[in-house]
């Protein structure tokens, strides 16, 4: 079916559009197989709306005499109406974007056919390859290696291509290690620290089951991680309860008698559904204006988001406690491996190394840790906090990590090169883009569905040097430490500029940050 | 002194609640007016406590390392203080108690303080604000509003300042009989005249109403006001109360103003709680911060259980009201409680920080503050518990204004000149005696005890010191900057008060804000270079001595980089990261000395992260993730659980 039949009214005239704080527009609207158009060309100049269908996580329908109004709700938490003239227009519109807002198929989506004039699809995708990445981080050399045993993604289907491994273990003691830990997510390297070498490693949960079943290659594998020191931790994100139940449906944790080395440490963090409902539940309590504070604040605790959050900084830091303070080397891992393992062991890089706190390193950091990793975007991200469909497998776990590190810069506003701007930008893209950069749910997947080849990468539009400075952090100072967060319950916030992005109150920020750009340019034309 | 019984106690150890590590060992200095711990490393770093800001001292069960005795600030700051004798404890206890509550105004510590200024300077600093020069700043005296003499000697109204100013309108006996009829003779006066819309803020206490009172002279009163604004037919009376409180105040003959005696009054009930209601609204609060290990949903909790964010709320919505109406709707508004001197004089100035960007600068703060809060008779002896008096007199009225004014700060980052640390400053310095402004219950009080003669004034030396009060994002050409504010008053903008309540435990306070960073920028980015050149060489050095072997510690760096607080110096010292919760868990209460006697099982203690502190964006993070109870436990029953690092 081409996407064009399921547009049966493809333009509106005088439609009304209502935004937050702006006066009523009237306009055409316009609805093609990507967007929903709305201009209004009444006073001389011209003004258009144009909203990426995908970006529209669920709409509401209101017949009022022979219009109709739709409100529209985006994944962007923006929420707009629209009231249309004529029944049947109306119900043709929203029945164009129920279809068109939620295509199952990469190849149809618009990344797919966004080609803009200022970019090519020429040249290399992505900004950094696990092998570059190797290449340019001398202190791997010694004891690391690339390992290419996941090269047609038969040994771990999520994993990328090449992966960096202990250099004395071999890809037959990798393949073993792998049909020992779900989704054959073995144990990689995730982090070496600049100034120990100390590694932060991240793996799924070992296959264990109720039997207590060993495997003597991924003992091995991760004996060769610590290399004769005396001790490394294993930090599981889970309750040690859960831990132990998990052994019940076949997956485990690693016992100390068979890992001896390896001491576990167990911290409980929600995952999945339980996530997105707490997005789900902060959003509805931040749209609504008429509460007392008493309400407000029942209804923000009530949403445990801020709990998420908290959990996620704590755990990192302890990671970091173990590579940086105690000089040890760390195991992250959960269940799957792929939401709060990435969530902590980005966290924990972010608070250790400085070069993970410029654009480019933050860029690189998500493309390593969450893209090539094998983040399931296209699962995690199918709908935001406003859709009525019935959750699968949603989970906000991207947006935690992007609220995460808003806290860290609201307490280091000195020491991250990016600002809030970068910020608020990718927790945009990541439920509706015009790059493919989001697109699937791991390698393989992009790669059977061609999206290097067909679409264009954001992270390489954001570091075009015109459009990187909106990015930039004009208090910029970088520092070589380990920048702390605290996690006292009183330090964290909740991220106004995210969920309070189309109120009021951001705007007064917006001029406030006006403000210290335009002192520090001052400043440096001064110097 | 001969309330000191200990002049000197050693070995003390200052404990870091959440950051054992951060723990000192130093010396206990008793002075007739301060506490000061001297630490006994090498740069001597030195603590100082004021005792007329000590709100109380606790003293734990003694164990085994010793007396652990709490020392509790009315600026939220809390000390930790190991005494290793109890008898020591116990003298430090009694001494510390006694000198916290005097028992008369000579006591306090005003009458000593003493900052070797001449008798000139000092008599010119008293001028520094000039109230004359406010009200002709407004255009007042004019055509309609003129000075009465009828307060003077205070013969009228004993709280009020001697000089008043009313409507030309309003006749001497009129004056005389409005104040009569109001509780304590608090008669309406003006406070605040609004030049383009020529309505104003006047101010009274409740009238003497009860069931059926009724007084022409206080009825002609309003309507003189109402008439002093020529384009009105209309005045508010805003009655700051809940409409219950004002109801109830009926049955002992006080209450509200009949709307059908007066003329064209509008009556409008604001809902403000009682100084009560305030006092433990702002204990509970307290009690949030001091929480030991809270997790995300005990402190949420805590503060929506606290109610403190609602009642700022409240006292920011009379505010917005009163300008709303002055400014949008260029009504006059008469605003009062029940005394006039505590919601009302929030309300007021409220209103009047919102319509007006004078008092969003330095000096204009200081002017209202010094116009609406000191003039006008709020009790700031009383409130504060300046003196060891009724503690039901005591409540945090005054704290509550500085704090709608941070919160609108919050919203408008552009439109304040003087940035957070001039606000708890204030605070420190309401609460604090060491200067004369603040001593007293109102005007007369304050003439009788010969203030001017003997004590020094505050706001001279705050305005010497503006550099480091100034908001760097102000500008007065700005737009925020610019005419009537109107916040936003919706749940989600109230927010904690850090800066202000997260000083129980040391480790908490104190991250750096945007604004000093800017400040810094702007001001000190070469002095920051150098800083950063001298941490790059400290780590340096650190490196070398790790490897050496060499453990010395020195805190040259973390002074030299620390802000001059004056009146305490805490902050500055290297700020620790991760032991709390797991060491606090195996020893609830003060056993940390214990843990302090064996070495540091992760080396030294003056580690690389630990050099740098908030300046050179490095803090702390003291780990109160959930890892209490089960979490820990593994599954394992041979396995030991990673802990107390």
């Amino acid at each position: 079916m081409e996407l064009s039949e399921h547009i049966k009214t493809a333009n509106v005239e005088d439609v009304t559009l209502r935004r937050p704080f702006h006066p009523a527009l009237r306009g055409t609207l316009c609805v093609t197989s990507h967007h929903l158009l709305f201009s209004n060309r009444k006073d001389e100049a011209s003004w258009q709306l144009l909203i990426l269908l995908k970006n529209i996580d669920a709409i509401e329908k209101r017949a009022v005499g022979s219009s109709g109004t739709i409100t529209i709700k985006c994944k962007d938490l923006l929420v707009l109406q629209l009231e249309i003239p004529g029944m049947e227009e109306c119900l043709n519109i929203a029945s164009s974007i129920e279809a068109l807002s939620s295509l199952e198929s990469v190849t149809e989506m618009y990344p797919f056919f966004y080609r803009p004039s200022h970019l090519t699809l020429l040249g290399p995708w992505g900004l950094s390859t696990t092998e570059q990445y190797y290449k340019q981080t001398e202190r791997l050399w010694d004891r690391w290696r690339v390992s290419k045993v996941n090269s047609d993604y038969s040994v771990c289907p999520s994993y990328p291509s090449a992966v960096i491994v202990p250099r004395e273990v071999d890809d037959d003691k990798l393949i073993r290690s792998a049909r020992f830990r779900q989704g054959g997510r073995f144990p990689v390297l995730s982090y070496c620290h600049h100034s120990n070498g100390m590694v932060i490693m991240r793996s799924s949960q070992p296959l264990t089951g109720a039997n207590k079943k060993r495997c003597k290659e991924d003992e091995l594998l991760l004996q060769a991680v610590i290399d004769g020191s005396e001790l490394g931790y294993i930090i599981d994100l889970r309750s040690a309860q859960q831990a132990q139940q998990a052994r019940m449906t076949g997956g485990g944790f690693e016992s100390k008698s068979c890992y001896r080395h390896w001491k576990r440490i167990h911290r409980h963090h929600e995952r999945g559904k339980v996530v997105q409902e707490s997005l789900i539940k902060l959003v509805e309590a931040c749209s609504d204006l008429s509460h007392s504070v008493d309400r407000w604040l029942s209804k923000l605790e009530n949403s445990k988001w801020l709990s998420h959050v908290h959990s996620a900084l704590s755990t990192a830091g302890l990671v970091v406690e173990c590579v940086e303070r105690d000089g040890h080397s760390v195991l992250v891992h959960g269940s799957e491996g792929t939401d709060n393992t990435l969530l902590v062991s980005s966290l924990a890089q972010i608070i250790l190394d400085p070069a993970s706190r410029t654009v480019t390193g933050f860029l690189c950091l998500l493309e390593r840790e969450w893209i090539q990793a094998g983040h399931p975007f296209q699962q995690r991200c199918a709908h935001s906090a406003y859709s009525h469909a019935r959750l699968k497998q949603e989970c906000p776990s991207f947006l935690l990590l992007l609220d995460c590190v808003w806290q860290v810069w609201r307490q280091f506003p000195l020491a991250l090169e990016f600002s809030e701007a970068l910020l608020l930008r990718l927790a945009q893209e990541v439920y509706a883009s015009n790059y493919g950069t989001f697109l699937c749910n791991n390698e393989q997947e992009r790669c059977a569905a061609g999206v290097k080849e067909n679409t264009h990468c954001l992270f390489q539009s954001m570091l075009k040097p015109d459009i990187e400075e909106q990015y930039l952090n004009p208090l910029y100072e970088p520092t070589d430490l380990a920048i702390w967060p605290s996690v006292h319950p009183q330090s964290l916030q909740l991220w106004t500029g995210m969920f309070l992005r189309w109120t009021e109150y951001a705007q007064n920020m917006e001029e406030a940050r006006e403000e210290v750009w335009s002192i520090v340019k001052e400043h440096r034309e001064r110097v | 002194m001969e309330h000191i019984r200990t002049p000197k106690v050693e070995n003390v150890h200052m404990i870091d609640r959440l950051t054992p590590r951060k723990s000192t060992v130093g010396t206990l200095y008793l002075s007739s007016t301060h506490t000061i711990f001297v630490e006994n490393s090498e740069a001597r770093k030195e603590t100082w406590v004021l005792h007329s800001l000590v709100y109380n001292v606790e003293r734990l069960p003694t164990n085994p390392s010793g007396s652990p005795l709490l020392i509790r600030c009315k600026n939220f700051h809390v000390y930790r203080l190991l005494i290793p004798q109890e008898k020591d404890c116990l003298d430090v206890l009694a001494s510390l108690t006694r000198l916290s509550r005097p028992e008369c105004y000579g006591e306090l510590f005003c009458f000593s303080f003493n900052p070797n200024l001449d008798k000139e300077l000092r008599e010119k600093a008293w001028g520094f604000i000039d109230l004359k020069a406010e009200f002709s700043r407004m255009g007042i005296p004019s055509n309609l509003w003129h000075v009465t003499a009828a307060n003077h000697e205070y013969r009228l109204c004993e709280t009020y300042p001697s000089e008043l100013f009313v409507p030309k309108s309003a006749f001497p006996a009129v004056i005389v009989g409005s104040a009569k009829f109001r509780s304590r003779g608090r008669l309406p006066v003006l406070s605040y005249f609004h030049r383009d819309t020529s309505a104003s803020i006047c101010r009274s206490s409740q009238p003497l109403s009860g069931f059926s009172a009724r007084s022409t002279d206080d009825e002609q009163m309003l309507h003189a006001i109402m008439k002093s604004n020529p384009v009105s037919e209309l005045m508010y009376v805003v009655d700051t109360r809940p409409k219950l409180n004002a109801m109830a105040n009926r049955a002992t003959g006080k209450g509200y103003e009949n709307e059908d005696h007066y003329t064209n009054i509008k009556l409008q009930f604001v809902g403000i709680e009682n100084i009560h209601v305030m006092r433990s609204s702002q204990q509970k609060l307290v009690d949030v911060g001091e929480l030991p290990a809270p997790s995300m949903s005990d402190f949420l909790w805590g503060l929506e259980n606290s109610g403190w964010l609602k009642h700022i709320k409240a006292v920011l919505d009379a505010g917005v009201f009163i300008a709303k109406a002055v400014a949008e709707d260029g009504v006059s508004v008469l605003v009062h409680c029940s005394d006039g001197w505590d919601r009302t004089a929030q309300a007021c100035s409220l209103a009047s920080v919102l319509l007006d960007p004078y008092y969003r600068t330095i000096k204009g703060l200081m002017v209202l503050i010094e116009k609406d809060w000191v003039s006008f008779g709020h009790k700031f002896s009383h409130r504060y518990a300046h003196l060891d008096g009724d503690p039901k007199e005591v409540s945090p009225v005054m704290d509550q204004f500085l704090e709608c004014v941070w919160q609108l700060m919050q919203q408008f980052p552009c439109a304040f000149e003087f940035n957070e640390r001039f606000l708890i400053q204030l605070h420190t310095h309401i609460y604090s005696c060491q200067y004369g402004n603040f001593i007293g219950n109102c005007q007369k009080e304050r003439r009788d005890l010969r203030l001017q003669e003997r004590t020094h004034s505050l706001w001279p030396h705050l305005w010497e010191n503006r550099a480091e009060y100034t908001n760097p994002l102000y500008r007065t050409d700005h737009s925020q900057t610019q005419g009537v504010l109107k916040p936003l008053t919706t749940a989600y903008c109230f927010k904690f008060w850090k800066g202000m309540y997260g000083h129980a435990d040391k480790s908490v306070a104190s991250h750096q804000s945007p604004a000093d960073c800017l400040n810094a920028v702007r001001e000190e980015s070469q002095q920051l270079e150098e800083e950063l050149i001298a941490h790059q060489e400290r780590l340096a050095q650190l490196k070398e001595k790790k490897t050496s072997g060499g453990r010395k510690k020195t805190n040259k760096l973390s002074e030299r980089v620390r802000r001059p607080i004056p009146i305490e110096s805490k902050l500055s010292s290297p700020l620790d990261y991760f032991t709390a919760t797991r060491s606090e868990k195996h020893s609830p209460s003060f056993t940390l000395p214990l843990e302090l006697a064996a070495p540091p099982k992760n080396g030294d203690p003056d580690d690389l992260s630990t050099c740098s502190d908030f300046e050179s964006g490095v803090a702390d993070l003291s780990s109160h993730s959930s890892s209490a109870g089960d979490d820990t436990k593994d599954p394992d029953s041979d396995e030991a659980v990673k802990s107390n690092t």
